[in-house]
């Protein structure tokens, strides 16, 4: 029936689950890549779903990836398609070649299918209905028996699958024994019935190493517990809601006395943002570690608290997993898209530190180390993650930590350094690098206390409408954002294998498939030395990068090429040597994406000298 | 504005209280609020409670939001921490900082459009928390430091200065904080210091959400006839409930009342209120019985002043989150971070 020869690979190959949100797919497709790690072979699942809890479409792919490339990929080579609402399109996504599993149940017309595709039936439906009464249980169950026939198809080891069952429903026996029965139906049933394995195998292998599995805002949540954020306030919004859930979780873990049972942590779901960021802001002005996780509808209710912590210089820790905007945008997307607005969040002259990690592995690292920022710098530090790392199980290097690291609390006066009679000004630069030292409430009984406000005030904290005595001080928090520069993670940089004219900066998620592209564009000819951003306030190496090129490429997931206009306004560099590669449908952006906009616009550079030569 | 400072002598023979400080060690700067202003009264009586319970200056947060009643913070307290934050955000501020250090004392000041208006929210949300804290509403029904606009206690058919009468309905901040949960309740008025002070006492005593809305007539553009926020009308309208006195670590022969109309309240920190009853029908226990009357009054034009509500075993927001009792902010990394050994079994975990 195939016009199109099969596609035959092994552990390189794309499968996407079409299923209808609320069925409970979403546990036995974990499951399935989860199996295909313990074969030893790298995977990267993306979940793509609806804003709704049940009824509508809703996807999950796993690339599985010998090679380690943990970007997506695009394109299907597999495509499990449960759900009759998204079918068409389901089928049309199948690369040539590709496959398609259905549930076979009931007939379909052959005009449902394609010609050069391979069709797998399984009658899924039939094999529940004939072994389950409780509907529910069928629901369930039906995706265990996809999974086991999947299972058959792909060639994988049913033991390890097993065990994954196992570790999953440990104490529950009757769970248990369930699972693996289901599993076992599907997976007779295909060798019995069909030829297996298909031409996509998975083989097993020894590329995962010691990595772990896990999602960003998880890592990011216990990066929090590790950097000794004892108060949390959040508003649930999507793709951010599950930081603090897991922090929730990670605290109940970690942090409750030993022997009294009470937590050395407070939670506090807010009634809004406004309340969240306040809450942060006033835990923080009281010395306590605090933090809020949100998205951009959530960044825009609280810039004038992010103002607040800029000019009166509180300490806060915003996590803000991005998702596509602007307004409600697409909430379940991905994008890079809050650059802008939160690097000069706020009404007046403001800026703020922005970290950009990219994967779970950094989201840790840096959610810790955004504490000891906040504390060193008194100022509102974002961690700034998107859906893609937050929502989705990346895998990843360990997380570490030293345990000889003390946090850094910044410049605190203490009541002994009152009472030595040192000079205190809230907003008195004694050190020359703009940082001020501030006291806790209640430090001292006569010494240290001083009245925070917005409003202008001089170096001791008294109310000042004088211009003179306003300009100084925002002269300081400008000498403040010069000190952050050296404080904050550095850029890395990776040069070509050949010296080249030809750059790249990316940033965040972006990360793995720029990685990949590298390859593919170096396949093509093309050369480029590449500089991943990690942090704003920009290092100077930034600015040595783009005068060492003639020529960089700003690869960012939004429209308006949000970094690279940042880059542009704080470097004051000519926009025209700065390339932007943008991608912003809200899916993630890929390898060939990049390769492909970055090898035309070479291309087209490479033609140039012809039509010099014409004219 | 707000940086007139004050002069620190005082006369040798001045008062002390328990701990040695004298009533000047309470005041702060030099108020810039027009003359007369209910507001300074307030701040008079904010100075008198803390006198009086000999608080540790220093222990002590005051915060504020945005207004000319959020200004006042700057003129009480000189050696407490203050902070002004944001336009009706005095409540979520207050509440981290309590979750970050529960040992302090934390004395929320508002206006009614601070409260009522931009920072409804906030109020209404720190008071179902149960956040223990004190929090004044410096309450004129107008706008004054934007010169006169009504505010939302505005009551309706009242006349602004300018002569426009309010036809919006008035919010009663006791009304919603009874229905909110809050677990001390009570409203007075500015130019009553006999009430005033007691009433601020007992709510810093009290552990839990305290709520006391203060009719304040706002001097410049709310004390002329027509407006139900006036001294005159606040005078001719208020129907205490109860009078009271608040005794610390005290014997409760200092109330001089008659027997029989005294009513004793323990606080859970063993403070003890003693309350002359003037309605002999009020039961300042019984929150539906408080609500009624507040509206049965409300409909005759009458300001109901006194305790309406008190629990005195009330529980707070620390509690509901069963935090140890070691301020947040004390915590360093040996009890806060899990270590590496830990994290190693999390990734291994994650395999």
């Amino acid at each position: 029936m195939s016009d199109k020869k099969p596609i035959s690979s092994v552990n390189d190959f794309v499968v996407r689950f079409a299923n209808v949100n609320g069925s409970g797919s979403a546990s036995a497709n974990e499951m399935f890549a989860r199996a295909i790690l313990r074969h030893g072979v790298p995977v990267s699942p993306r979940n793509i779903f609806p804003s709704n809890i049940q009824g509508l479409p809703t996807w999950y792919e796993v690339r599985v990836t010998e090679d380690g490339h943990l970007g997506a990929r695009g394109g299907v080579d597999m495509m499990v398609a449960m759900n009759p609402q998204t079918w068409d399109k389901d089928v049309a996504g199948i690369e040539p070649g590709g496959y398609l599993f259905y549930d076979s149940t009931k007939p379909m017309p052959s005009t449902k299918f394609r010609d050069d595709i391979t069709v797998i039936g399984v009658p899924l439906t039939a094999i529940t209905n004939s072994t389950y009464t409780d509907p529910r249980q069928r629901q369930l169950f039906k995706n265990i028996i996809y999974l086991g026939s999947l299972s058959a198809l792909l060639d994988m080891d049913p033991k390890l699958i097993e065990q994954l069952i196992g570790e999953q429903y440990k104490g529950k026996e009757k769970l248990l024994s369930s699972n693996v029965h289901a599993l076992h139906l599907g997976r007779d049933w295909a060798l019995q019935n069909l030829k297996c394995p298909i031409g996509l195998r998975v083989k097993k292998s020894d590329k995962v190493g010691d990595r772990i599995f896990i999602e960003g805002n998880s890592a990011a949540a216990l990066g929090a517990v590790y950097g000794g954020a004892t108060v949390c306030a959040w508003y649930p919004i999507t793709p951010s809601s599950s930081v603090a859930e897991a922090f929730t979780a990670h605290c109940k873990k970690y942090r409750h006395d030993p022997e009294t049972g009470k937590a050395k942590y407070a939670i506090v779901q807010g009634e809004d943002e406004l309340a969240s960021i306040g809450i942060v802001i006033g835990a923080s002005w009281n010395g306590a570690r605090a933090f809020t996780a949100t998205s951009g509808p959530g960044i825009s209710l609280m810039t004038e608290f992010i103002g607040l912590s800029y000019f009166a210089e509180i300490p806060a820790v915003i996590m803000n997993i991005q998702r596509a905007g602007p307004s409600t945008g697409m909430p379940t997307r991905t994008q890079q898209c809050d650059i802008i607005a939160c690097a000069y969040a706020s009404h007046g002259d403001t800026k703020h530190v922005l970290l950009f990690p990219e994967d779970p592995a950094e989201a840790f690292e840096f959610a810790a180390a955004a504490f000891d920022l906040a504390e060193r710098l008194q100022t509102t530090i974002f961690l700034m993650l998107d859906l893609d790392i937050g929502m989705n199980h990346r895998l990843c290097r360990p997380l570490k930590w030293d345990d000889a690291k003390q946090y850094d609390r910044g410049k605190v006066m203490t009541a002994e350094m009152l009472e030595e009679g040192r000079d205190f000004g809230r907003y008195l630069d004694v050190d020359g690098d703009g940082i001020p030292y501030r006291t806790y409430p209640g430090a001292h009984p006569t010494k240290g206390s001083y009245f925070t406000r917005g409003t202008s005030r001089d170096r001791y904290a008294r109310y000042s409408e004088e211009g003179s005595v306003y300009a100084d001080n925002m002269q300081r928090l400008v000498r403040k954002f010069e000190t952050a520069q050296d404080l904050v993670p550095r850029p890395l940089q990776a040069n070509a294998a050949r010296p080249t004219k030809y750059g790249v900066i990316y940033f965040g998620s972006t990360s793995p498939a720029m990685d990949e592209a590298i390859g593919l564009l170096e396949a093509r000819g093309h050369q480029l030395d590449r500089l991943r951003i990690r942090a704003f306030p920009f290092h100077s190496s930034v600015a040595s990068f783009l005068a060492e090129h003639d020529f960089v490429y700003l690869v960012e997931q939004n429209r308006d090429a949000q970094l690279r206009q940042l880059i542009v306004n704080e470097n004051g560099i000519d926009p025209v040597r700065l390339v932007p590669i943008v991608h912003y449908d809200g899916s993630p952006i890929t390898a060939r994406f990049i390769a492909k906009a970055i090898g035309d616009h070479q291309d087209h550079l490479k033609v140039t000298p012809l039509r010099k030569a014409v004219s | 504005m707000t940086y007139i400072a004050k002069p620190k002598f005082h006369h040798p023979g001045l008062k002390k209280n328990e701990l040695g400080y004298t009533h000047r060690d309470y005041e702060g700067k030099i108020s810039t609020l027009c003359a007369g202003c209910g507001h300074d009264s307030i701040t008079a009586s904010i100075i008198e409670a803390c006198y009086e319970l000999s608080i540790e200056p220093h222990r002590v947060a005051k915060i504020s939001g945005i207004g000319c009643s959020s200004k006042t913070p700057d003129y009480f307290l000189g050696n407490s921490h203050g902070f002004n934050s944001v336009h009706g955000r005095m409540p979520s501020v207050l509440t981290g900082a309590n979750l970050a250090n529960r040992d302090l004392i934390y004395l929320g000041v508002s206006g009614d459009g601070d409260s009522a208006s931009i920072g409804f929210g906030q109020f209404a949300h720190s008071i179902r928390r149960g956040v223990n804290m004190t929090y004044i509403v410096e309450n004129n029904g107008v706008y004054g430091l934007t010169k006169g606009q009504f505010s939302a206690t505005a009551d309706r058919g009242s006349k602004s200065k300018k002569g426009v009468t309010n036809t919006d309905n008035a919010i009663d901040l006791v009304a919603i904080a009874l229905q909110l949960g809050a677990t001390f309740v009570a409203r007075s008025f500015s130019g009553d210091k006999t009430q005033l002070v007691p009433l601020i006492a007992a709510a810093i005593r009290h552990k839990g959400a305290s709520f006391i809305d203060v009719i304040s007539p706002c001097i410049a553009f709310n004390n002329h006839a027509g407006s139900t926020k006036s001294f005159d009308y606040v005078r001719e309208h208020n129907d205490a409930v109860n009078r009271l006195d608040v005794l610390v670590g005290r014997d409760p022969i200092a109330v001089d009342y008659a027997p029989g109309t005294v009513q004793m309240v323990e606080q859970h920190d063993g403070s003890k209120i003693a309350l002359r009853k003037i309605d002999a029908d009020y039961d300042p226990h019984d929150r539906l019985g408080a609500q009624a009357f507040l509206q049965k009054h409300a409909a005759k034009g009458q300001i109901v002043t006194g305790l309406l509500y008190v629990d005195p075993d009330a529980e707070d927001l620390h509690e509901h989150l069963n935090t140890v009792e070691t301020p947040l902010n004390t915590l360093e990394a040996d009890t806060l971070c899990p270590g590496s050994a830990v994290l190693d079994k999390f990734n291994a975990s994650l395999r």
